[in-house]
C-alpha cells in the first residue's frame, strides 16, 4: 500500500498530465492559471471557479468539491476516457459512478474515476445544449459497468449514447412518456410538487 | 400418411421468463432468459417493479428527509444507507460529530452487517437446497433486531442517523446485550461452517460455479462481497475509512477464486471480523454529546459532495449537488446491487439454469437496492 502512494497523483499533477494530452495553442495562459489553482489532494477548500479559456478545450475546477473536475467537449469524451484508462501513469480502470444530470440548460454525464492501484480518483463531466436530441459517446467498451449505468442515464434523462449496444427503457415501461429527473418533467398524478 | 423421420435430434432457442415472482429470485426480479435446453444463452434482467424514483423524491425533500428514504433502498442495510447520507451532509457542512457518535455508529454497522450475511446465508443455503440453514439464520438474526429494536425502536428500518449524530443515545442494555450476543455467535458460527459450508452437496452447487475474474470485477464495477471473492481489494473501510475504521484492526476477506463458494466464504470470514471490530469498540465508547447541533433547516453550501460508504453488499457512493438551498438540486444512489447485477449476464452465459440460482444466490441481491 505505501508503495503505490508514492505514484499517487495530486489534482494539480492529474491536470498537467492530462492538459498535456490536448495540447492548448494557449499554452502560456493555461499553465499560468493552473499554477494559480494548485491544492492539496484532499483538502475541500474552495478555488475559484476558472472561465474556459476555448470552449473546444478542457476545461479544470474544482469547484468545491474534493476531486478534479474536468469538462470536456462531448467530441473529446471517448479518446480522453480511454486515454485515462489506459495511460500508465492515471490507470482509471474503476467508474463506480456515472449520473446522469440536468444542469437546467444542458443536460450531460458525469463519471466518477478511481485508480484501483494508484489510489486517486477524478470527475469528468461532459454536455450536451441539445435538449431534443441529447447524443453523447457511449463508454461502455471502456468500462463494461457503462452499460447499465448508461441505460439508466437513458431511461431517466432521455441521452442517448453512440455504439451502446442495447439502449433501451431500464426501469420504467417501454412506452413512458418524458424523462422523469429531467427538470422540466411534470407529470400531475405521480408527483408531489411541495 | 407421409411420415417424417428426423435423424437428428433439433434443439431450439427458448425464452423463459424467471421472475418477477420467483421463489429463488428473493424480490421482484424479471430475468428474461433465452435458453437452449437448459444451456443459459442470455440473461436480461427487467428492473423498475419496485421503482419508486427516490433520486426525485429527494430533490423535494430536507435532507433529515432523506435520511428516511434511504431505510428503503437496500432494507437490510438500513443503518448503513442512513449513514452514507448522514456522512455526506456532515461532509458538506464540515462539521464534526463527537466521537462517541462515532464509535455507536461503527459497531451498529457491524452488527447490522452481520444481521445482513444471517439473513444471506440463510437464503443461500436455502436456494441449493438446504432448508435447515434458514432456520439457524433467522434465529441469531432475530437477536440482533432484539437490540436494534431496545437501542433504535425499530427493527428493519431504523432512522437511527441524523445529520449531525445521532437520534437518541444507546439504550442501557445495548452494551451487554451486543457482548451476550458476540459469545452466543461465536459458538453458532463454527456450527454453520459445519452445517453448510463442508457440506459437500453444497459445495458441489458452488465451487467453479459463476466464476468472475479480477480484470471483469474492477471493470463491470462491483463492489462488496462479489468483488473480494474475485481477489478485488475493494473495501471502502480499508480505502476510504470512515467513522471509527480507521481506529480498528481488521482483515479484508479476500479469495481469489471468483465462484460461488469463494463469494460464500467471503461473508462467512465477514462476520468473524466484524465480531472482532465490535469487541474492540464495545468496551471504549468514548462518553460525550450524541450529536452536534445543526439548524432545523439544513442548507448545504453550493457544491458538489460524495461519500461512499461499505453496505453488507458493496459500495455505496451518495452523490449531492447543491444549489446552496434547502434541497438537493441532484442526488444520485450509486447502489451496490445495480452495479453487481450488470456482471450476471456475463459470467453466467453457458451455464445450466439450475446454477444461475446458485450463483444469484451468492451475489446477495436485494431487489429494492437496485430498483430505488
Amino acid at each position: 500500500m505505501d508503495l503505490t502512494k508514492d505514484y499517487k497523483m495530486n489534482n494539480s499533477d492529474l491536470q498537467n498530465l492530462i492538459g498535456s494530452w490536448f495540447p492548448n495553442p494557449e499554452a502560456d495562459k493555461v499553465s499560468e492559471i493552473i499554477t494559480n489553482s494548485q491544492t492539496e489532494e484532499g483538502s475541500e477548500e474552495n478555488t475559484e471557479v476558472q472561465e474556459p479559456i476555448n470552449p473546444s478545450l478542457l476545461e479544470f475546477t474544482e469547484e468545491s468539491s474534493e476531486f478534479l473536475n474536468i469538462t470536456v467537449q462531448p467530441e473529446q469524451l471517448h479518446s480522453l476516457m480511454s486515454q485515462l484508462k489506459n495511460n500508465d501513469k492515471t490507470s482509471f480502470d474503476y467508474l463506480y459512478c456515472l449520473t446522469g444530470m440536468d444542469w437546467g440548460v444542458e443536460l450531460g454525464v458525469i463519471y466518477h474515476l478511481e485508480s484501483i492501484d494508484l489510489l486517486h480518483n477524478i470527475v469528468v463531466k461532459v454536455k450536451s445544449a441539445d435538449r431534443e436530441n441529447p447524443t453523447l459517446d457511449s463508454v461502455y467498451d471502456i468500462w463494461r459497468t457503462a452499460e447499465f449505468h448508461e441505460m439508466e442515464v437513458f431511461d431517466f434523462f432521455g441521452i442517448k449514447f453512440n455504439n451502446h449496444p442495447n439502449l433501451k427503457r431500464l426501469f420504467l415501461t417501454p412506452d413512458w412518456d418524458g424523462y422523469p429527473l429531467r427538470k422540466d418533467y411534470v407529470d400531475d398524478a405521480n408527483m408531489v410538487v411541495k | 400418411m407421409e411420415k417424417i423421420v428426423s435423424n437428428n435430434f433439433k434443439t431450439e432457442e427458448y425464452f423463459v421468463n424467471m421472475g418477477p415472482q420467483h421463489p429463488a429470485a428473493h424480490g421482484v426480479l424479471r430475468l428474461l432468459l433465452t435458453i437452449d435446453g437448459e444451456i443459459i444463452k442470455n440473461v436480461e434482467p427487467d428492473l423498475g417493479y419496485i421503482h419508486r424514483s427516490i433520486e426525485k423524491m429527494c430533490e423535494r425533500d430536507s435532507y433529515q428527509q432523506i435520511v428516511h428514504l434511504t431505510d428503503r433502498m437496500d432494507y437490510l442495510s438500513s443503518h448503513i444507507n442512513n449513514e452514507a447520507v448522514c456522512l455526506t451532509v456532515e461532509k458538506a457542512l464540515e462539521i464534526e460529530v463527537p466521537e462517541r457518535v462515532k464509535v455507536i455508529r461503527t459497531i451498529i454497522s457491524e452488527l447490522t452487517r452481520i444481521a445482513s450475511h444471517c439473513l444471506w446465508w440463510g437464503v443461500m443455503g436455502m436456494d441449493v437446497g438446504a432448508l435447515t440453514t434458514y432456520f439457524y439464520g433467522f434465529r441469531d438474526r432475530e437477536m440482533i433486531n432484539d437490540i436494534f429494536e431496545e437501542t433504535c425502536g425499530a427493527r428493519l428500518t431504523m432512522n437511527y442517523n441524523i445529520p449531525g449524530g445521532l437520534m437518541f443515545d444507546i439504550h442501557p442494555n445495548f452494551v451487554k446485550r451486543t457482548k451476550d450476543f458476540i459469545t452466543h455467535f461465536k459458538t453458532k458460527l463454527p456450527e454453520y461452517d459445519r452445517l453448510l459450508t463442508g457440506n459437500i452437496i453444497f459445495q458441489k452447487r458452488t465451487k467453479g460455479v459463476g466464476v468472475l475474474t479480477k480484470e471483469d470485477a474492477i471493470s463491470f464495477g462491483t463492489s462488496g462481497p462479489v468483488a473480494r471473492g474475485s481477489g478485488f481489494a475493494s473495501d471502502v473501510r480499508k480505502r476510504h475509512p470512515y467513522s471509527a475504521y480507521d481506529r480498528v484492526e481488521f482483515k479484508e476477506a479476500l479469495f481469489t477464486e471468483g465462484d460461488s463458494f469463494a463469494r460464500y466464504q467471503v461473508r462467512i470470514m465477514e462476520m468473524w471480523e466484524a465480531m472482532s471490530i465490535i469487541e474492540q469498540l464495545i468496551d471504549t465508547i468514548p462518553e460525550g454529546d450524541i450529536k452536534t447541533p445543526t439548524k432545523a433547516v439544513i442548507k448545504l453550501p453550493k457544491g458538489e459532495y460524495y461519500q461512499r460508504v461499505e453496505t453488507a453488499r458493496g459500495e455505496l457512493g451518495v452523490y449531492i449537488n447543491s444549489s446552496g438551498t434547502k434541497n438537493p438540486y441532484r442526488l444520485k444512489f450509486r447502489s451496490p446491487g445495480f452495479s453487481n447485477l450488470s456482471v450476471l449476464d456475463h459470467i453466467t452465459k453457458g451455464s445450466k439454469i439450475g446454477d444461475l440460482v446458485a450463483t444469484m444466490a451468492s451475489f446477495d441481491f436485494v431487489i429494492p437496492d437496485i430498483d430505488r
